[in-house]
């Protein structure tokens, strides 16, 4: 049985191993974390360090560019440039990805356990899947972001109050998806060979359910991380996130939106880190699904 | 339906009621006395029990009282009414520019399957649903606005049909829609292959009708069911969404409306903000839900 079980991973990762988009994403967000975690020391200066004197310089590509004055503003050792406070943006961009990805990680997670344990409960527990799952749907009345802005609302804005809203704003999701698997998983035949061999309700629930749904569960959060990232990089636009000075990539955004006429490279450079790290995350998400639940493809 | 409405209500109500800050020192002001916030707090009822406050709001609810805004005294059901049509011309904009691009690309992508032309298009669909749609206004913003000088860059005084308005909200709308059209795409994909397949299809291609027939006349009317229940969700994702738009594109609109409450703390307004945009959520998804019913009598209300 559990011998059974490692090969059927086993086959799954050589399937992931083959694909080779997915081993390039994986590659690409590997890369990235390391790039962020080893920030202190690969950040060429302190993300908050202000130099008045080097206000918006542009970065590396003003070497070539035609305009004389254009490329003598580009001050060597600010690779992308600097932005409005003469803030170096390679080094925000390093640093802001930690908080991103870790508000994007933490959040998914904590979402995934709530909705979950949620899930389970609702799918196993007639009597308790009506109140569970009407609460769920009352939570999936708020479309969208709305969910978060309001908790943002009550809460205020801090990076740990954002991670709160979005973990909250992904929990029905994830229990609706968990406890749909649930109700399939519990009809099998072996379940009720558990359960007539006399396995208590947690042992079934947590031992085999939560084993067989796994594969969903890997799939869902994958595809869970993009949307928190963009969710996260939104609330943080919105300033309703990650507070003024630290760097986040929505953050960032939203202050060079008011320099973009004079220095654009300050909305692209964050806005294409965002759009790189979801979409690695979204074509990982497809490839695992395809390759460990062909069923929830549509 | 009601429930939903009545505990949405609730949850709005209930979260703001634990929020931080004093709501009576906030309409008294700052210079306000101790006497000044202690009869605001009598006058607004918020001396009462939680669930008495909260069976007044619902009862002002009821006859569309939803309070004053902190920041302009005026009553709030005035100042959303003001904004909320420019929400919705956003919304319903952007769930055009879905329909238009999304739904024939699904079915042209299901035409497709496994072509050059399927796999481009699926690319393309994942780029769309990773981009923050925040950002994707700011670039067409710098293309169309800033550098090409083509389009407003921002703003909103008329609505989409006549040409001034056309042109302030293709930007906003197309930006927002993204993800929609994506969603579409899937859907029609999977709905035209599914129809694609079934007998009734085998028996009009054997029939020997024309490709063209078999396609728009018999497979694309069942092909559209499940894109209708599409429909409801993003109205209502659209609607969330536009929020973020509204603030990109300068739009003044009820996200601007609730972003600036949120930020200077004018619970009222947020309050109702919100609940204004769960509500109508909650209304086109059982409308789409009735419509359903009616296109296809496989399916009964329940």
């Amino acid at each position: 049985m559990v011998n059974n079980r490692q090969k059927q991973w086993k086959t799954a990762v050589n399937k992931l191993l083959r694909n080779k988009l997915a081993v390039l994403c994986f590659a690409v967000l590997i890369v990235e974390i390391l790039l962020v975690l080893l920030a202190g020391v690969i950040a060429p200066y302190q993300p908050e360090a202000v130099d008045a004197s080097i206000k918006l310089a542009p970065g590396f590509w003003a070497q070539w560019s035609k305009d004389p004055i254009e490329a003598a503003k580009y001050v060597p050792g600010h690779l992308f440039g600097t932005d409005h406070l003469g803030r170096d943006v390679l080094s925000r961009l390093l640093y802001g990805g930690r908080i991103s990805l870790a508000v994007g990680f933490c959040s998914t997670a904590m979402g995934l356990f709530f909705g979950v344990i949620l899930g389970m409960l609702a799918g196993y527990y007639p009597k308790l899947d009506n109140i569970i799952m009407r609460f769920m749907d009352l939570l999936f009345t708020f479309p969208g972001t709305l969910l978060a802005m309001l908790i943002m609302a009550m809460l205020g804005a801090s990076t740990f109050n954002a991670m709160l809203a979005i973990s909250i704003w992904s929990i029905p999701s994830f229990a609706r998806m968990i406890r749909g698997r649930v109700l399939q998983i519990k009809q099998e035949d072996y379940i009720m060979a558990v359960k007539s061999l006399g396995a208590s309700d947690f042992r079934i629930i947590f031992g085999h359910i939560l084993q067989n749904a796994l594969p969903l569960i890997i799939v869902i959060a994958t595809m869970r991380m993009a949307s928190s990232l963009i969710s996260i990089s939104t609330l943080s636009y919105l300033g309703m996130g990650v507070p003024a000075p630290a760097p986040e990539w929505g953050s960032m955004i939203a202050n060079g939106k008011n320099y973009m006429w004079q220095r654009p490279s300050l909305i692209v450079i964050p806005g294409i880190a965002v759009i790189i790290t979801v979409i690695c995350f979204n074509i990982l998400g497809d490839k695992l699904r395809d390759i460990l639940d062909p069923s929830l493809k549509d | 339906m009601l429930l939903l409405l009545l505990g949405m209500s609730f949850i709005v109500f209930a979260s703001l009621y634990i929020a931080p800050g004093d709501p009576a020192q906030m309409v008294a002001g700052v210079a306000a006395t101790e006497q000044d916030i202690e009869a605001v707090r009598i006058s607004l009822g918020l001396d009462k029990p939680f669930l008495v406050q909260y069976g007044i709001y619902l009862k002002n609810l009821l006859t569309l009282d939803l309070g004053m805004s902190y920041t302009t005294r005026q009553p709030i059901i005035q100042e959303i009414a003001v904004r909320l049509p420019f929400t919705i011309n956003l919304a319903v904009a952007a769930i055009l520019i879905a329909i238009v691009i999304g739904i024939p690309l699904g079915i042209l992508t299901a035409l497709k399957r496994d072509t050059i032309v399927d796999n481009v298009l699926t690319t393309t669909s994942l780029f769309a649903i990773s981009m923050p749609n925040f950002w994707l206004g700011t670039m067409l913003i710098l293309l169309f606005s800033v550098k090409l000088g083509l389009l407003p860059s921002g703003g909103m005084t008329h609505f989409f049909w006549t040409a001034t308005g056309f042109k302030q909200v293709i930007l906003p709308a197309f930006a927002l829609s993204t993800s929609t059209i994506a969603s579409f795409m899937r859907i029609g994909r999977s709905a035209m292959l599914d129809v694609l397949q079934s007998d009734y299809i085998r028996t009009a291609k054997s029939k020997g009708l024309s490709q063209k027939v078999v396609i728009f006349i018999h497979a694309l009317r069942n092909a559209l069911i499940p894109l209708l229940t599409q429909l409801g969700t993003s109205f209502g994702g659209l609607l969330g969404g536009a929020i973020v738009t509204e603030q990109v594109f300068v739009v003044n609109g009820l996200g601007t409306y609730l972003i600036n409450a949120i930020n200077s703390r004018n619970y009222p307004v947020v309050q109702s903000t919100v609940l204004v945009i769960a509500a109508m959520f909650i209304i086109i998804n059982l409308i789409v839900d009735i419509v359903y019913c009616l296109v296809d009598p496989r399916i009964s209300l329940e």
